[in-house]
């Protein structure tokens, strides 16, 4: 279950924060979010495969923030297909129909484990 | 729902994939977009789910780097039993 793995792991960061600079413990919060989503999808998805091979390899877990650059307007339908492919992990190497189906499912995660996120704050915070 | 196909459409190395296939995801892809975003109802070209997909994923990144620093920042700044006390009544609710 997402919910967890998640709070598993933010127990093992809130005790050893004394020792952890803040962006360190930012950072790896985050990462165990997107541990916990690829594990709670486990290997039924490429894109959790795909997030999985990225952590064990201990890479840096980085996404595009800005628009290509290189769109211009009349170019914009014709690449959206590609900056789709590198928001979601291993899409690079789908084609289109799995693409889609994928993304679908990577949304539905990323919501799941964003209300978590939420609910664990109000619940600290309160 | 168009059916041009963006140029970019990689085709399947397994077979054709038909437009009414890529319709039907598109439409899938549409359902699980927010209700401000595009609405359900509408009928939008492919590309403009595709756009908007892509906006609401990098939406969505953004919230789990923001909230990640949030936490870091509550964490820190919250006692540890009363934090760990919190993270329990999460995992209950």
């Amino acid at each position: 279950m997402m919910a967890c793995h998640f709070l598993r792991a933010l127990f093992r960061i809130q005790q050893t924060s004394t020792s952890s600079s803040s962006s360190g413990r930012s950072r790896r919060i985050r990462r165990a979010a997107y541990a916990s989503m690829a594990y709670s999808a486990g290997t039924r998805r490429a894109w959790s495969r795909a997030l999985l091979r990225k952590l064990r390899s201990r890479a840096r877990l980085r996404f595009p923030r800005r628009l290509s650059r290189a769109a211009t307007p009349q170019r914009r339908d014709m690449d959206q297909a590609q900056v789709l492919r590198k928001l979601v992990p291993g899409g690079p190497s789908m084609d289109d129909c799995k693409l889609l189906e994928e993304t679908a499912d990577y949304i539905r995660c990323l919501t799941t484990q964003v209300r978590l996120m939420q609910t664990v704050m109000d619940s600290i915070s309160s | 729902m168009s059916s041009r196909r963006p140029r970019s459409w990689q085709p399947s190395s397994a077979s054709r994939i038909t437009d009414e296939q890529i319709n039907d995801l598109v439409s899938k892809l549409q359902a699980v977009l927010p209700e401000a975003r595009i609405r359900r109802s509408d009928r939008v070209s492919a590309a403009k789910v595709l756009q908007e997909t892509c906006n609401y994923i990098r939406s969505l990144h953004r919230e789990v780097d923001d909230l990640s620093e949030r936490l870091s920042e509550l964490l820190a700044s919250t006692e540890s039993s009363s934090a760990q006390a919190a993270i329990i009544r999460s995992l209950l609710m």
